[in-house]
């Protein structure tokens, strides 16, 4: 059980430093945390032309909140924004347990691995945070 | 009780506890025999709720050596009881200029509160800072405890540090400048022997669910010198005396502070939790978790990637709380591998933000302990932490 959880893929997503930054070109900044549990990510994308050109992270929190926002930044970076919230919420889907059938997840790529956290109601907030966080930015229709 | 497969190791005694077979008996029981508005009917049934009500105040007045029943005032939890002094008291008798000292180890319900209280009459607010050893640093309290000091709000055993303060000097340092003393008796007791006479405080909160009692009962104790001059809080049934259309006198102590129906059920369970109590007596559940925490303390000390918070203190000041991070691991994710072998510990900033950040964490894991635990539990949680950093793919 914590097997499938604490993987080798999301220890090392967890660590990752490349994508925690500050974009010089942003366009969109979002802070998203959980009070319970203290994650606390702030999410930096620049958008033009309805595509996401770049996108990071800084911030803190457990495992499974950093290996999520880090595996998200890597699926959504050049996707068209419509197509990136399409995925957050196919991954939101994926942790309710709403979507289980892996075929239907295969577009989640590696963020299809933290699917076991619908098993563990405490730390569902943890994996769905960068997620929230992205959908509930402002500006993301913005164009420059 | 068993945990993802274990027995359990129930280490979070300090958010709440569990409850022993009487006190779930007692509350069945008003529930199913003697179930009644308290105080409203002449009927026997109201009587004996009223009874239990009213035997259960004078149980915790002799628990906490107040001098009087009409000095319990029953409330929903230590944070209602809290809120009753932050509004009722603190509103009324702090004014702009005046200053009110918490520290920097209090819980959010005696901090918040405060916060407000100053906001609304432009008061300012205070903090006593901590020393080296995480005790509270005598420099700031000779500094900041003035004549412009109106209310002193201190908890006696932080939540956090496990670290006991000295209320009974506090109280004497307050009241030679003029100031009120808050105690925030939630940690300290259940653990201690809490007498509100000998410390000569002016108020003191806990709630019964950190003592073997249900959640939904916490108990004020107030001077009833001060009770007496505090308007009261809740306004509404069972706390007036005449109510005229435009006008209204107040009920007597304690009921001023009781408006609506009370929780007699909750008042049942408080009053097992106290016969529980007083039945293995406080020098023998000091002695256990005096034990337990020296025992843990050591052990983590010989484990190379757990840092400890507020252990380096003398440890007769020390008493059943222990707060430490594995290093690289975040609290959250120890808390998560400690719950797969069956050892229930807290992670997070335990409702003390300030502390935290004073304390350079953003959250840190807290293992609590109450009599009812046992070396064996102890022992669980070590050998937990030492699998921490192998599942996290550390070592
Ligand atoms: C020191 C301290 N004060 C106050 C409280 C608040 O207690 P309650 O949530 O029961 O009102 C707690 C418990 O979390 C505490 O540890
Ligand atoms: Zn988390």
């Amino acid at each position: 059980m914590l097997e499938d959880i604490y993987t080798e893929l999301i220890a090392e997503h967890s660590r990752a430093t490349e994508n925690r930054r500050q974009l010089p070109n942003a366009t969109v900044k979002e802070r998203g945390h959980n009070p319970s549990c203290g994650d606390d990510i702030t999410l930096e994308m620049e958008i033009s032309d309805g595509v996401i050109k770049d996108a990071a992270f800084i911030g803190q929190g457990c495992a499974i909140s950093q290996a999520s926002t880090d595996m998200m930044i890597e699926l959504l970076r050049g996707k068209k924004v419509d197509d990136a919230k399409k995925l957050a919420e196919l991954f939101i889907n994926m942790i309710k347990g709403n979507i289980t059938d892996d075929d239907a997840l295969e577009p989640l790529d590696e963020a299809a691995a933290l699917k076991n956290i619908a098993n563990m109601p405490a730390r569902v907030k943890c994996a769905t945070l960068a997620w929230h966080t992205f959908l509930n930015a402002k500006d993301l229709e913005l164009k420059p | 009780m068993k945990m993802n497969g274990h027995r359990m190791a129930y280490l979070d005694n300090s958010a709440t506890t569990q409850k022993p077979e009487s006190v779930v008996r007692a509350i069945c029981g008003y529930y199913g025999g003697c179930n009644a508005n308290p105080h409203r009917g002449v009927y026997e049934l109201s009587v004996k709720a009223t009874k239990i009500y009213e035997d259960t105040r004078v149980k915790v007045q002799k628990f906490i050596n107040a001098k009087s029943p009409a000095e319990i005032i029953f409330t929903k939890n230590a944070t209602e009881a809290l809120n009753l002094v932050a509004f009722s008291y603190g509103l009324h008798n702090v004014n702009a200029g005046d200053e009110i000292l918490i520290t920097i180890t209090e819980h959010h319900s005696n901090l918040v509160t405060w916060q407000m209280v100053a906001k609304a009459k432009g008061a300012t607010l205070n903090y006593i800072y901590l020393d080296a050893d995480g005790n509270l640093s005598e420099k700031d309290i000779a500094e900041k405890l003035t004549s412009r000091t109106k209310i002193l709000a201190v908890t006696q055993i932080s939540n956090v540090l496990g670290l006991k303060n000295d209320i009974k000097t506090l109280a004497a340092q307050a009241h030679e400048v003029g100031a009120v003393i808050v105690a925030d008796g939630a940690q300290s007791v259940p653990h201690i022997p809490v007498d509100v006479q000998d410390l000569d405080v002016d108020f003191l909160a806990f709630s019964a669910h950190k003592m073997l009692g249900p959640m939904g009962v916490g108990v004020l104790y107030g001077r009833e010198k001060i009770l007496e001059n505090m308007p009261p809080f809740l306004s509404g049934g069972d706390m007036i005396e005449y109510v005229e259309e435009q006008d209204t006198t107040f009920a007597e102590l304690p009921n001023k502070f009781e408006a609506g129906t009370q929780n007699v059920g909750g008042a049942a369970g408080l009053s097992a939790a106290i016969d529980y109590i007083n039945s293995i007596g406080f020098s023998e559940i000091e002695r256990i978790e005096k034990e337990l925490t020296d025992y843990a303390i050591d052990e983590l000390k010989k484990i190379p990637y757990v840092e400890l918070y507020g252990c380096n203190s003398a440890r007769d000041n020390k008493i059943g709380i222990i707060t430490f991070n594995v290093k690289e691991v975040h609290p959250h994710d120890v808390a998560t591998i400690l719950d797969s072998e069956g050892v229930a510990i807290r992670a997070g900033h335990h409702c003390a933000q300030p502390l935290m950040n004073y304390l350079g964490q953003n959250s840190t894991c807290r293992a609590s302990f109450y009599f009812y635990n046992t070396i064996d539990d102890v022992n669980r949680l070590i050998d937990a932490i030492k699998k921490v950093r192998t599942v996290m793919h550390l070592n």
